[in-house]
Formats: structure tokens, sequence, C-alpha cells
């Protein structure tokens, strides 16, 4: 296949090259800039805007909030004042792997996508807000910026359009709550990474609080196709599988044999991605769970491969899809263990703006830990059960400690017997939390 | 912040431990020149902070107390502010690591892959635990969130290398390619 039909089927990776990159001549000989082209010379703001909404592409993020609409919410008009675009490329979900190959492996369309994504909200400065981590995609994603600037594509007067607009790569260093959009915000502007109260909400007052757009990288990867190619053409990529249109970036972890990451018509169902493109699971081992989307999804079960991998069917089911890269658990693994590493990493990574997110999460790791090395109390699952509920949704400040509860609760659900079994006739109640933070446990710093 | 990062401020600041004795900070014309490219970028110098944090660490490895207020003054925040800024982000170091900094995936994906027998296997080549520097000098061991490599469980970086698919029994040639 042509590159040519190839970005009609996989418009997102058809162009990755994690060994050599297009620079910006190949990538315009394959239709790169084409879409900023068509948008600075065809298309309003609107028209760009009402394209993307009328494609129904859902945020790749995670949460699956409709782009269009999104963009939608963003004060318009010659008074509308400085605006900008946030590209949230701070990928931290455990588990998940997709928009590193994105950067890595096609630089120039993520410049693209953030010009054009620019132009239809009309801001004045985009910021790929990147985690420190990401060394590679940093420098890759600076060189294609430099050639588009240099090239009249980015700066003072796009492409003689009277348009200005400049973008930057912002990189961060370290804390997986900047991958929260208002803390991510919060963030770029320099200050801690906490979570702001919504409302107002960015589109009306994000950085510096001016009109704010935060895109993740995968939704934004699908702007300038979108443009090209239109909304109908988009909505036929799911072929069928799912109401959503387009393709989506899914994957595997774990123990599976071709663990990796695929662009395939969302909707393809969970056994196609893990037994067709996965390759199954490694000899010895077998599927015992597995999460959907990142640490923050529930568990779902082997009985629940034949859904379809989108927003709708797996919430009907129980969890979420989230960033739709599955992490498989083989029936090696005790599942006490596997949600206490879990909850480690929520524990860790709360930023400790609000009570229930910073003192519940490293309680939680201290009963699970108890209940892994069989001294556990007995009232330790009623109390965990009772901490998914008070961490739950509209429990907290933001997502952060409700995400966390999803693989926890869900784990309790499906596999009881294997948390009581830790439980011990005579072990004391684990009920002094900070001690966990005496022992170092919840510490990744330099001593 | 951690608590013990906290017992050891308050202690320096009460004089109850000797603090650590530090040459001077004086930030160099380059360090200077490197924050105020980044100022430019944004609207307002703050959101500098953690980029400035960066060029200080890129240059001497860590962020030494005294770096706080040159470094404020050039990005027009308290000095107080940019110290609550350098002590949120973990890739923030405030203590002084050795040559090289290993970072270990402790994630679920490389959780499910073997992290346990890694992060032995370091412990043992090294002689160190999570948060300490060998004695030579050479490394430092700390964990980190996921990746984002996961398909290549377990991973690992050493300063800007990510290392996928490690096994116990390459940890230590692994290590041999930084002296």
């Amino acid at each position: 296949m042509s590159l040519e039909q190839d970005l009609l089927v996989k418009p997102l990776t058809a162009r990755v090259n994690l060994a050599a990159p297009q620079d910006l001549r190949t990538y315009e000989a394959s239709g790169g800039y084409l879409a900023l082209r068509k948008a600075l010379k065809e298309l309003s703001p609107a028209d760009v805007q009402s394209r993307v909404k009328d494609s129904n592409l859902r945020g790749r993020g995670g949460a699956g909030f409709p782009t269009g609409v999104k963009w939608g919410l963003v004060p318009m008009g010659p008074d509308a004042g400085a605006k900008y675009l946030v590209c949230n490329a701070d990928e931290m979900e455990p588990g998940t792997f997709k928009d590193r190959l994105l950067m890595e492996g096609a630089p120039h369309q993520m410049v693209e996508a953030m010009i054009v994504a620019g132009y239809a909200i009309g801001a004045c400065t985009g910021y790929i807000f990147l985690r420190g981590e990401y060394v590679v995609a940093a420098e890759r994603l600076n060189k294609a910026l430099a050639e588009a600037r240099a090239a009249g594509l980015l700066g003072q007067n796009i492409l003689g359009s009277g348009w200005n607009y400049d973008c930057f790569v912002h990189t961060g260093a370290g804390r997986y709550i900047c991958g929260e959009e208002t803390a991510l915000i919060n963030s770029l502007e320099g200050r801690r990474a906490n979570p702001r109260a919504k409302p107002p909400f960015p589109q009306i007052a994000g950085a510096w609080g001016r009109p704010t757009v935060v895109n993740n990288v995968e939704s934004l990867f699908n702007i300038p196709p979108i443009v090209i190619n239109g909304a109908d053409w988009f909505k036929g990529l799911s072929q069928g599988k799912s109401k959503d249109g387009g393709t989506k970036l899914y994957g595997v972890s774990g123990r599976a044999r071709r663990t990796g990451v695929y662009e395939l018509p969302i909707g393809t169902s969970a056994r196609e991605i893990l037994e067709d493109h996965g390759g199954g699971m490694k000899d010895g081992y077998r599927l015992k769970a597995w999460l959907p989307g990142g640490a923050s999804t529930d568990f779902l079960l082997p009985e629940h491969l034949d859904l379809a991998m989108d927003f709708d069917t797996i919430a009907k089911a129980g969890s979420r899809m989230g960033t739709g890269l599955l992490t498989v658990v083989d029936d090696k693994q005790n599942m006490v263990s596997v949600v206490r590493n879990l909850e480690e990493f929520f524990a860790r990574e709360s930023c400790g703006w609000c009570t229930p997110c910073r003192d519940g999460l490293p309680w939680s790791v201290k009963m699970l830990m108890a209940l892994e090395q069989g001294r556990g109390h007995a009232d330790d699952l009623a109390e965990l059960e009772r901490l998914t509920r008070l961490l739950g949704p509209g429990r907290t400040f933001c997502a952060h400690a409700p995400g966390a509860m999803e693989p926890l609760q869900s784990a309790l659900k499906f596999f009881r017997a294997e948390f009581e079994a830790g439980v011990s006739p005579t072990a004391a109640k684990a009920d002094d939390v900070h001690d966990l933070a005496q022992t170092g446990v919840l510490d990744a710093k330099v001593a | 912040m951690s608590t013990s990062d906290t017992v050891i401020k308050l202690a320096e600041l009460t004089g109850k431990t000797a603090a650590r004795v530090e040459p001077p900070f004086v930030l160099t014309g380059e360090e200077r020149h490197a924050i105020e490219h980044e100022v430019a970028h944004y609207p307002d110098g703050r959101a500098a902070s953690i980029g400035a944090l960066k060029i200080i660490q890129a240059s001497r490895g860590w962020v030494p107390d005294g770096a706080i207020a040159p470094v404020a003054e050039i990005i027009g925040i308290g000095a107080a502010e940019l110290e609550g800024v350098a002590t949120f982000y973990s890739l923030i170091f405030r203590k002084p690591v050795g040559r090289h900094v290993i970072k270990v995936c402790d994630s679920i994906s490389c959780f499910l892959t073997g992290y346990d027998e890694i992060r032995a296997a370091l412990e043992r080549a090294l002689g160190i635990r999570y948060g300490q520097t060998t004695a030579d000098g050479r490394f430092t061991l700390l964990p980190i969130c996921c990746l984002g490599a996961c398909d290549k469980g377990p991973t690992l970086m050493i300063d800007d290398d990510l290392h996928g698919d490690v096994t116990p029994d390459k940890v230590a040639t692994m290590l041999e390619a930084y002296k």
C-alpha cells in the first residue's frame, strides 16, 4: 500500500518512523501541511471547528469528551484577546505508551496539528506540555518546530494570512498529576501542579487567566487528516464497529506475545486486539484480568474480551476505555499484589492538596500490604470498600483518587477470595497512616 | 515534599545539625542566558520556573539551595515561591546525585513483567537502595512512574537513555557503559 493510501486508513501512524522521522521536506511531500494551507486559504476558524464537531472526534486522553464541543466553548471574535492551546503530552498513565510513539515517529504531524488547532480556536501561542523523561520526543519536536518556523509555517503572518502564532515545547519534571488538565495549567504557569477548582473551565479562564484549550496528543493528531478528508471520512474509519468515528491507538502490555501499539478502527474488540494483534498470552500464562486503558480504569475479566473497545461500550460494562491500551494480568499474579502496586503509584503521585486523597491512598496501601503479607485485619476488606466510596467521585478535589479507586473496587468485586486469604485472625488494625511515610515506601526522592 | 526533607531543612534552619558546607552559589553567564531564553517563551516569567531549575540541574547535576534566590530574581518571583516549586517536582534534585541517575519504572506493566527482580538485581549490583548514591558517586537509584514504553517492560532509564526488556542477568553489563 502506498503511503497516500495508508494515510486514509491509518491517519495517525502511517507516517510514523521511529528510526528516521520525516523532516519538513519529506513530510510536505507526503501531504504534510496541506491541512494548514487549506485551513488558512479556504476555511475560517469556525469552519475548522465545525468539521471537527461534525466528525464527533472524542478526546483520546481518556475521558472521551468531544474535541469540537470543547473548542466550541472558547470565546471567539476580534475582542477575545490572548488565548492558548496546550497539548497534553504528559503521558504518564501506567500502561499507556501511545503518545510517545506519535511524537517520536511523526513530529511534524504534531506540529501541524498544533498550528491548525491553534488557528481553529484563535490562539496566539501553543505549548506542548511534554513530560521531562521524553527526551527524544523533545529533541525531535524542537527540530520540527524550528523547521516550521524557518519555512514561515509558524511565527508572524503565517503563509501570508496575517495570523501570528508560535508554539513551544514545555518540558515537565515529573509528577503524574500534571496530566490533570487544570494541574497541567498550574504547572505550565510555573506553579506546583495542584488542580484548580472548576468552574471556571479552562476554555473560559485557563493559562494566565485566559481562554485555554488542553487536548491530548492523539486527539490532535486526528485534526490535520479531518481537515483534509472531512468528517464523513473520519466517521467511516470505524467501519461500523462503533458509533464513534476514527481509528484508535490500541495496545497490549504485560505477559502477551506481541506487545505493542496498533492503530485500528475504534470499536475493535478487546479479543481482536489481544489475540490477533497482541498474539495472545505468552506460553505458560493465562489471562486472569485486564485493564482496558490505564491504571485508573476498572478491571475486566476474560469473559469481557468480546466487548467493543469504545467509550460507551466499556462504560456499560462497568469500566472505562481510558487510553485504550490493554494491560493484561496473567494467572501467576496475586490480585492483592497487583492492586497494591497500583495504589502505591497513586499514593506516591497524589499532589497532597485534598485530605481524602493525600491520607486515604497511603492508608489503602498499608492495608493492601498487610493483606499481601498475610497479616491483614478482619476489618480490612470492609475498610477498603469504605475507602472506594470516601475517595470516590464527588468526594475529592480532582479525579486522581476516584481513578485510583477503580481498579481497587473491581478487584474487590471479582477477586474477593484473594483479599480474604490475606486476613490473619491475630492481626492488629492498620490505622496509623503516617508510619508509611516513615518507612519511605512512598518516597521517590534523593535521600 | 517528603517528611524527611522537612525534618532536615528545619534542623538546618534551627542550627540543630551542622548544615552542609556548600561553596557560595554563583550563576554562570550561560545559565543566566539560557534562563532568559526560556522566560521569553511565556507571557509571564514564572512559567520558566521548572525550565530554569532544569537548566541549573543540567549544568550542576542538582539544584543547590543557593541557586534558588538568584534564579527567582531572574524570573521575577519570590525565592520561597520557587522553593515551593523546586520541592514539588520529583525530577528536580535538591541534594547531590551520582554522575548517572538510574530511574526504574515501578508501574503496573513493568511490575507484571519482572520489576521486582530488576530492582533486586540493581540493589545487589550497586549496594544501595532507592534514594541513595553509591559511595564512589557513580550512580543514584530512584523509582519512577510509567516510562511510556510498557511493551518493552521491564524498563528503566539511565540518564537520558531508555532501556527496555531488561533482565536481571543483563543489569551488570548495562551498568558497565556508564563510568
